[in-house]
């Protein structure tokens, strides 16, 4: 664990009141600019003085980022509306509860009515070799420490590692996955639309991010469609400690069940790779077959193909598996 | 402006973790201004080259129309390798100037190719080529030093014609020689920290200290490529070379080429035919 010394490194505040200033002030700043949203991540950063940056943009004062909105095809939630009140909002918990359920299960209350939901998808990722400031890859080095024969790799990946072996901690990315949210961008080309399986990469692509915001790039909503309103949803999250802590891996799914069959899903596992997985294979595999335990235990076994366990957590996989068994059999045992 | 990137081990230590990225446009930028300089040299100040008349001229007749330069399997390993060292060099920087994409694996296994096909190149050219024809002689040096004072207007006896292969293109292939091999070898033991088909996972081959300066070499080495690469493409497009980018492709060059550029005694076609020197040299195949 890191040592806080408290003190942060002095940076410059700067406070837009707007979207387009806000956007500016990062793009001005590029590299050396840091977006501060509820600073749940951004402040271990800072106080362990391991991310200096020159400029800080602190989002706080942007009422535009901030509620939810209910639009013609579906809801959009401003990225700094926070996760407390994506937990409580009626229509949320009416129509899209997977995504309630999950941002439920993110960390404590206090960080809940602190922490927002772009925070959440954008947060960095947890690995305490990183966290800690050595110069591992995702820091811009040249090893893994937790990919060692010693490395202390309990919390990290099994499937899709190259190189780094960290996990995306997001809890509520695989809900969004699971509802075909849209994440909507401002960069300095202008507005930017992607599915939220897009937003997200992998260390293939980028070993020192774990989404595509480039420096001057800003998430400003997560558009939800009505596609999957009302559908039978499954949340479900491991942990070390059930009160507080990141998913050791999480697993939500969206599925539309008619005559014992599965019309339509959508499935997404977090915790397993540097960034959520959206299980097309399982989606294809159990589409149009009864949403029982049979199918579950086809799907899990599906899910889990492929994966690779390092030293300390080869229990992801048959975890992995049964939570993808659990969120597709059980949503059609309780039907 | 470090040009190397350094960081604290878990031990304290300070070590070099790779070079900084900024090399990669003073590579980019150092092989065009070269391109550009001797763009202009050419144009507008080069005199017309003059080479000492041969001591024993031979019969054109006796040389073939087409004067083979290069086997199927000596082109051969020059594409593969072309091929693989422009997929290393994409692979490598492309990511580091913002151009996303997955790398890696295309990058190790386009290594791999190049190292194989590097040993079989180094087998090939020693057993089966004159080895000895890629590498400098005496005449060479003394050439290079009459080609140097002409060039400043000094009096000096006009050069030979070239054996086989040009001075420039013998320094050239020391110097790809000495950067590709440097990236090979890093490379190779590089393998070891990423997952392949070849090698077991082991970071902890080396120090931090010995990985850092092989990062650093691997780097370097790149870089370097990129320079030395633009200028083998700039000069394998200029007009007066083509003949020779042409015999990479079809195998000879005209049997004019042939005589006005090269000197059949240090390069013989006809051994047969031709008179034999007396200046130290070496007979060549």
């Amino acid at each position: 664990m890191a040592v806080i010394r408290d003190v942060m490194p002095a940076f410059e505040l700067v406070q837009p009141t707007s979207i387009a200033d806000a956007q500016r002030a990062l793009e001005r700043q590029g590299e050396n600019g840091w977006v501060l949203a509820g600073g749940m991540d951004s402040f271990d950063w800072l106080k362990d003085r391991i991310k200096r940056p020159a400029v800080v943009v602190d989002l706080s004062g942007v009422a535009e980022l901030k509620g939810v909105r209910t639009t013609a095809d579906g809801i959009e939630i401003g990225a700094m509306t926070t996760l407390t009140e994506i937990v409580q909002h009626p229509v949320i918990r009416e129509k899209y509860k997977l995504l309630a359920d999950a941002a439920e299960l993110v960390a404590s209350p206090q960080i809940r009515n602190q922490g927002t939901l772009g925070g959440n998808l954008s947060q960095d990722a947890r690995c305490w070799y990183y966290r800690a400031g050595w110069p591992c890859y995702r820091a811009g080095g040249n090893i893994c420490y937790a990919d060692t024969p010693e490395g202390r790799n309990r919390e990290h990946a099994i499937l899709y590692a190259d190189r780094c072996v960290a996990v995306n901690p997001s809890d509520t990315a695989p809900a969004l996955i699971a509802l075909d949210a849209k994440f909507v961008m401002r960069t300095p080309k202008g507005e930017r639309v992607v599915d939220a399986e897009d937003y997200f990469i992998g260390p293939q692509i980028d070993i020192t991010r774990l989404h595509i915001l480039q420096p001057g790039d800003l998430l400003t909503a997560i558009r939800i469609p009505s596609t999957w309103a009302g559908t039978q949803f499954y949340f479900e999250k491991v942990r070390d400690r059930n009160v507080w802590d990141f998913p050791l891996l999480n697993v939500a799914s969206a599925m539309a069940v008619s005559s014992d069959s599965i019309d339509r899903i959508r499935i997404a596992v977090n915790g397993a790779a540097a960034r959520p997985l959206r299980l097309k294979g399982v989606e294809d595999a159990v589409r149009g077959k009864p949403a029982n335990a049979a199918t579950g235990e086809m799907a899990g076994k599906l899910a889990v193909q492929g994966a690779v366990p390092l030293q300390f957590n080869a229990y992801k996989i048959p975890l992995m598996r049964n939570l993808v068994k659990r969120a597709i059999g059980s949503v059609g045992e309780a039907t | 402006m470090n040009p190397l990137q350094w960081a604290t081990d878990p031990w304290g230590k300070i070590v070099p973790i790779h070079i900084a990225w900024f090399l990669i446009w003073v590579a980019a930028i150092a092989g065009l201004l070269f391109v550009i300089v001797h763009a202009i040299y050419v144009r507008y100040f080069a005199k017309r080259r003059q080479f000492e008349p041969d001591h024993a001229p031979v019969d054109p007749a006796k040389i073939p129309a087409h004067v083979p330069r290069h086997s199927p399997v000596a082109r051969a390993f020059h594409w593969i390798m072309a091929a693989s060292m422009f997929t290393l060099l994409f692979t490598a920087f492309l990511p580091k100037v913002g151009v996303q994409f997955d790398w890696v694996t295309y990058h190790w296994i386009a290594g791999a190719v190049l190292t194989v096909s590097v040993l079989f190149h180094i087998f090939h050219a020693s057993f089966f080529l004159d080895f000895w024809s890629i590498w400098p002689d005496k005449i060479d040096i003394r050439d290079a030093r009459r080609r140097l004072q002409r060039s400043m207007g000094k009096t000096a006896p006009p050069p030979e014609r070239f054996a086989k292969y040009p001075l420039e293109n013998k320094l050239y292939h020391a110097a790809i020689m000495a950067a590709g091999l440097s990236a090979m070898v890093t490379g190779v033991f590089m393998m070891s920290r990423v997952r392949t088909v070849f090698f077991p996972r082991n970071p902890y081959l080396f120090s931090d200290m010995t990985w850092g300066m092989m990062y650093v070499l691997h780097g370097l080495a790149g870089v370097g490529l990129i320079a030395l690469i633009t200028v083998h493409v700039y000069f394998g497009i200029r007009p007066e070379k083509r003949p020779i980018t042409k015999s990479m492709i079809f195998g000879w060059m005209s049997r004019d080429f042939y005589l006005e550029e090269h000197d059949p005694a240090r390069w013989p076609v006809e051994a047969r035919a031709l008179p034999s020197r007396s200046q130290g040299t070496q007979p060549r195949s």
